[in-house]
């Protein structure tokens, strides 16, 4: 790869040691994906922030880097381990929740915009067409490839967290036009069309696919099921990006009943649960006025616990959504998510209900719990009253 | 057998090769380095210590903080041999200064389990 005298002099340590790791990361990822150049980014969106996924180390190398890094460009960050106004009303560790303010601290220090949320396509305002962002969040680096017409690669938390340090990523893969081409067809063929199939269908997706892929048999998708084809496909895969329509080159696979089940029986291992989540990824505005309407005149028989970025608790509260949830039984939470959230601990917890392909996998294999996978309506008719 | 190397370093050991890609985060336990997703070929297996072989990394973005949290914790992998090299692999390696190379296909697969080898990513070869 090819550096400017002043990238090279960064990489050398001239410029201090924050920048100096920052581009030993670019020049790691540009290797591994045969880049030739550094290009200019306009948004950071980092992952790494529940102190449940980065753990002490996490926390500690934050707190280093806070000491004199600050970010060179728009940054906003994913879901922390918990809400602060309301984390009292759950039995979590004192530690935890004095490492998590650190983290917190560290990335405010830093300059970040405290959004705590891993649905930034749909809370901020979009740049124009074509521009280069740093996603560090598979759902959204997919979302803002295949739908908010954004260029990024799949980032990693370090890889975004160089680009919010110097304002430049990789140019390779998905930043190039001719790196996102698809090449690999899937043919949507199973008969159920709501967003846990479609959560299915992009773990499957992810799965089969290299950077890019074209899925034919869908013309347009509603925002739910959307959000839960990117979050199935960042999953499974290193998939960044999805078009819809027969693919012009490569091989076509059918993504059919059978195919469908078999991704389902990997995921769900439990009949029922024994709480509900609902948002993974956060859900929008529209999503939970959608909610409250199904919801109306019901309660849930089960703790439910909804999602959203704290970006929309004002809405959520000036248009009566949250008194209505609360009436439903379902207590709305912000800024974190269900993924590895520690509200669900397996203490307490066999096994969780949610609609979420994302959100199944990492309560199986990082909260231990098991999990029943069904769609909305269904929940809706199956755990309310 | 000639290697491209991601990050640089050399490291000598046993290889632990697995079939599946790995997704770091919530597939490896981070303070053990124990492989815990039960429908990975390596389940139960731990990764410390070991010259560590799979495809490619999959999955969560902050698979690269369990990579450095793994380093962290003692528990790291000595190297990788990837077939083929993603961001998030790569950028973990990067910060926890573990060696990483990819291997041509045919080299790739002539990599057996438990085999003794010296991954040298500054020379680009493995031994």
């Amino acid at each position: 790869m090819e550096l400017t005298k002043e990238e090279e002099s960064a990489l050398a340590g001239k410029h201090g040691e924050t920048l100096a790791l920052a581009y030993r990361i670019l020049v790691a990822i540009g290797e591994a994906t045969g880049a030739d150049k550094l290009i200019p980014v306009e948004w950071a969106h980092l992952s790494g922030v529940n102190y449940n996924t980065i753990g002490d180390a996490g926390e500690e190398f934050l707190s280093h880097l806070s000491k004199d890094a600050k970010f060179k460009i728009k940054t906003t960050v994913n879901p922390m381990g918990f809400d602060s106004d309301s984390v009292s009303k759950f039995e979590l560790d004192e530690e935890f929740i004095k490492k998590q303010q650190r983290i917190r601290q560290s990335y405010e220090k830093m300059g970040v915009i405290p959004s705590f949320s891993c649905i930034p396509y749909e809370i901020f305002e979009l740049p124009k067409k074509g521009t280069q962002v740093s996603f560090g969040e598979s759902n959204a680096a997919i979302y803002a490839n295949s739908i908010s017409a954004l260029k990024t690669n799949k980032e990693s938390a370090f890889s975004a967290l160089a680009s919010a340090l110097t304002g430049k990523n990789i140019y390779s893969d998905l930043r190039d036009d001719e790196g996102r081409k698809p090449n690999l067809t899937i043919r949507m063929k199973a008969t159920q069309k709501d967003e846990l199939t479609y959560g299915l269908l992009g773990y499957f997706a992810g799965k089969e696919a290299g950077s890019s892929v074209a899925i034919s048999g869908v013309n347009e998708l509603d925002r739910r099921s959307c959000k839960s084809l990117c979050a199935g496909m960042g999953t499974s895969g290193s998939c960044g990006m999805f078009t819809f329509g027969e693919g012009e080159k490569g091989e076509k696979i059918d993504f059919d009943d059978k195919e469908m089940k078999n991704v389902k029986d990997e995921l769900n291992t439990a009949e029922s649960g024994d709480v509900i989540t609902l948002g993974s990824p956060q859900l929008g505005l529209e999503e939970i006025s959608d909610l409250t309407i199904k919801l109306k005149g019901r309660s849930f028989r089960k703790r439910c616990m909804i999602f959203c970025p704290r970006a929309i608790q004002g809405q959520i509260r000036n248009l009566g959504y949250d008194k209505q949830l609360g009436q439903a039984g379902a207590e709305v939470l912000y800024d974190c998510c269900i993924c590895l959230t520690p509200l669900v601990d397996k203490e307490d917890v066999d096994s969780v209900i949610t609609n979420s392909v994302k959100g199944a996998y990492y309560l199986r294999t990082s909260n231990g719990v098991d999990v029943n996978l069904k769609n909305l309506d269904q929940i809706i008719q199956e755990e309310t009253k | 057998m000639n290697v491209k190397i991601i990050v640089r370093g050399k490291a000598k050991g046993a290889v632990l090769c697995a079939e599946n890609p790995v997704n770091f985060l919530g597939g490896v336990d981070k303070s053990t380095g124990r492989i815990r997703d039960e429908n990975h070929d390596l389940f139960g297996k731990f990764v410390g210590g070991k010259i560590l072989v799979f495809p490619k990394g999959i999955g969560s973005s902050v698979g690269a903080y369990t990579i450095y949290s793994l380093k962290y914790n003692k528990c790291a992998p000595l190297a990788i041999v990837c077939l083929k090299a993603d961001i998030t692999t790569a950028s973990g390696c990067a910060i926890s200064n573990i060696p990483l190379v990819v291997a041509e296909k045919k080299d790739y697969e002539s990599l057996k389990d438990g085999q003794e080898i010296t991954v040298d990513a500054i020379e680009g070869k493995i031994l």
